[in-house]
């Protein structure tokens, strides 16, 4: 039988002293709460590794192309909307590139709705773990997040290739609000995710009015056709001028604006090119999606205490 | 084999590694998961959400380096207590301390994933379990070895049979290091060479010093493993004590509850009464190892018969075999059978260690089908004053001489 004749390095101290006797599940502050959280999940973080490289290999575990599918997808929804809008309604006669102007609005709604679906899904999923095992229950949407994030950059891929084939290699000037969306997508998304997973232990439904509520939202973000339409529709025709803010208020709106400022060089000039202050937009809404962030955790935080019982 | 203490644990003994105070936790009986569920019964729901106390009241500290049972019977609350010691549910009133690392073998397997290979979840599981990369690197082998499926060490855990399954998991788990282990149920797995390595190991971490809670239904394992045993009823603790006096006081509560009584035959011969006596005729349920014993038999005929047996079999709470006879086997000749009789076995002296005994009488023909057999129809106990372990009380003496 073998047995253990080294102790792991972590624990050389507890020979020096006696720790105190800590209490489990202390109750946290409100306001308090969320540091020590984040505290806790970075001590966590190369379990939280591990949860990330799981969510990638168990995902197209036994299909035949396996990875290849995260590329596949995006370019198959790609094909769709290109003929569908770009030939049928005649979009791509108006909007250059327009496969290159699907491709990046496509992108960031991919992470997007593969962090909120994903995040939905994974107290409930791991619902073997989360009675039988302690730890931060907020790594479960992470490595959600984690994972999602990984995927898009092996999307991100399929869009430099498309740049190379094309020549239309974006400009530098405008390329730095690209990890800005990223962030405001990331930190909203998460946030999001975080209430939606906590929701879903307590009533199922959410995962399927999530499903719903994504291709709702799908269509009130500009990806597929341009924002101008709606300028024109709403406050111009119409002069719902509220109706527009609101819809231009919308974080992915920004994200997918963004976007396609920044990589979708073609666009230059033409009046599909959304000119506001996307720089300011984005900061004040990456400070609001930071403020989403603390108060879904603090929620989760309430919530996660009964998750053991409730699945 | 090298036993080299892995890291001895220095607390003062008399500190309290785990402290339970006033834990009490409360659990809603609700099954509506759905929203059109919980629109149907939103009237009922508030008068319905039934609620109960699945821990009451619970304190207690426990030093370091002791191993603590929890018996009770089925939701008595054993598990939920455990659970809130590691952490996984929040008590609804009162908290529980500890200090030190833990490790929970809760459910074995509990983070495997059948996608991914053995490898794989050896990593995965480990981290779950609170091991760095680099301490899972260093300990691989010895957990695949422990396991002893090197050869699938590759193959998706899914292809596992259940035995193959359940072992990496104890393997990984128990190569955790903690300074506290909680354990449920979990010690009754693989074939018996792994249990017996399971308990080999189990021991080892007793000898490093480590505290131990473990909850089981194997009385066996409580009276080998446990210096200490709490007894949960309801939620409530019923007794805290050493663990002769919470097996006896488990055994009074439970054990002597009316045995379901199985009865078979041709009924040509009937067995009309059975009864523990205490040698001299008089009733008798509990017997001090060594003390005599008869087991009475009142059997009747319905036609007369020339060819029957009476048998008599003890066996012991977990249904073993502890001894079994019949009149044929003792050689006597029981004669011609007309109306009732009283087959009497007397025990001068009952070598049995302590514990809930039952008894399975039969009396059949020399050779056929049975008369009329009664399973488990009546039940003693035998109280030892000393704490010994095993099925036979041997009462030896000890001597001490020069080394030869």
């Amino acid at each position: 039988m073998s047995t253990v004749t080294s102790g792991p390095p972590g624990h050389a101290s507890f020979n020096a002293e006696v720790e105190p006797l800590q209490r489990v599940n202390a109750p946290r502050s409100f306001w308090g709460g969320f540091g020590a959280t984040v505290r806790e999940v970075v001590q966590y973080r190369e379990l939280l590794g591990q949860l990330v490289r799981k969510e990638l290999k168990v995902k197209y575990k036994d299909s035949v192309l396996g990875f290849l599918w995260t590329l596949i997808r995006p370019l198959l929804q790609l094909l769709v909307y290109s003929l569908a809008i770009g030939v049928f309604l005649g979009s791509s006669k108006t909007i250059h590139s327009f496969g290159i102007y699907l491709f990046t609005g496509l992108l960031a709604w991919t992470l997007f709705t593969d962090i909120i679906g994903g995040c939905t899904g994974s107290i409930v999923g791991n619902a073997g773990l989360v009675k039988k095992v302690y730890f931060p229950r907020e790594l479960f949407p992470l490595s959600v997040v984690g994972a999602a994030i990984v995927n898009f950059g092996l999307q991100f891929i399929v869009l430099l290739g498309a740049f190379a084939v094309t020549g239309q290699w974006p400009a530098l000037s405008q390329l730095a609000l690209v990890p800005l969306a990223l962030l405001v997508l990331v930190v909203f998304g998460t946030a999001l995710g975080l209430v939606l997973a906590a929701a879903n232990v307590y009533l199922r439904d959410v995962q399927y009015l999530v499903e719903v509520g994504l291709l709702l939202w799908f269509w009130l973000t500009p990806i597929v056709y341009d924002w101008t339409k709606v300028k024109q529709n709403l406050a111009i025709e119409r002069g719902w001028a509220a109706a527009y803010q609101t819809y231009l208020a919308n974080p992915m709106t920004n994200v997918v604006l963004a976007f396609q400022r920044a990589l979708w060089e073609a666009g230059k000039g033409t009046p599909f090119y959304y000119g506001g202050n996307l720089a300011g937009r984005l900061a004040v809404l990456l400070v609001v999606c930071l403020v989403l962030l603390w108060l879904a955790q603090r929620v989760f935080a309430r919530a996660q205490g009964n998750f053991a019982q409730e699945l | 084999m090298t036993t080299q203490l892995a890291r001895p644990v220095t607390t003062r003994a008399s500190d309290p590694t785990v402290r339970v105070e006033n834990v009490s936790k409360r659990f809603n009986i609700h099954k509506d998961k759905s929203l059109k569920e919980r629109l149907v019964n939103l009237r009922r729901s508030r008068t319905h959400a039934e609620q109960f106390w699945a821990l009451r009241d619970i304190s207690f500290e426990l030093e370091s380096g002791h191993t603590l049972g929890l018996i009770g019977r089925n939701g008595s609350g054993k598990s939920t207590l455990l659970k809130v010691i590691g952490g996984i549910l929040t008590p609804n009133q009162g908290y529980v301390e500890r200090r030190g690392r833990l490790a929970a073998l809760l459910e074995l397997g509990a983070g495997f994933h059948g996608d991914l290979t053995g490898r794989e979840n050896v990593y995965l599981n480990a981290s779950i379990l609170g091991l760095s990369r680099r301490q899972t690197d260093q300990y691989f082998d010895r957990i695949v070895d422990f396991s002893g499926i090197e050869e699938f060490i590759d193959t998706q855990v899914k292809f596992y049979s259940s035995g193959m399954y359940v072992r990496l998991a104890f393997a990984v788990a128990i190569h955790v290091d903690p300074e506290i282990l909680l354990v449920d149920e979990v010690l009754a797995v693989g074939d018996e060479p792994f249990q017996r390595k399971c308990m080999e190991r189990i021991k080892q971490f007793q000898r490093d010093g480590r505290t131990i809670v473990f909850v089981t239904h194997g009385l066996d394992q409580i009276r080998e493993l446990c210096d200490r045993v709490i007894l949960l009823e309801h939620g409530k603790m019923v007794l805290d004590g050493t663990p002769v006096d919470a097996l006896r006081a488990f055994r009074d509560r439970y054990s002597s509850e009316p045995v379901a009584e199985e009865q078979h035959g041709t009924r040509v011969v009937e067995v009309i009464s059975t009864r523990v006596t205490d040698g001299a005729g008089r009733p008798k349920d509990r017997f001090d190892p060594g003390e005599a014993l008869a087991i009475e038999i009142e059997v009747t005929a319905h036609r007369p018969t020339d060819d029957w047996v009476a048998g008599v079999a003890i066996l012991n709470h977990l249904d073993l075999l502890v001894y079994g006879t019949n009149t044929k086997i003792l050689g006597v000749d029981l004669g011609r059978l007309d109306g009732r009789r009283l087959v009497r076995f007397a025990i001068p002296e009952l070598p049995l260690v302590e514990g809930q005994y039952f008894l399975t009488v039969a009396v059949h023909p020399g050779s056929g089908p049975e008369y009329h057999r009664l399973d488990r129809t009546v039940g003693f106990k035998v109280y030892s004053a000393s704490g010994e372990a095993g099925v036979v009380h041997l009462d030896p003496t000890v001597e001490l001489d020069e080394a030869r």
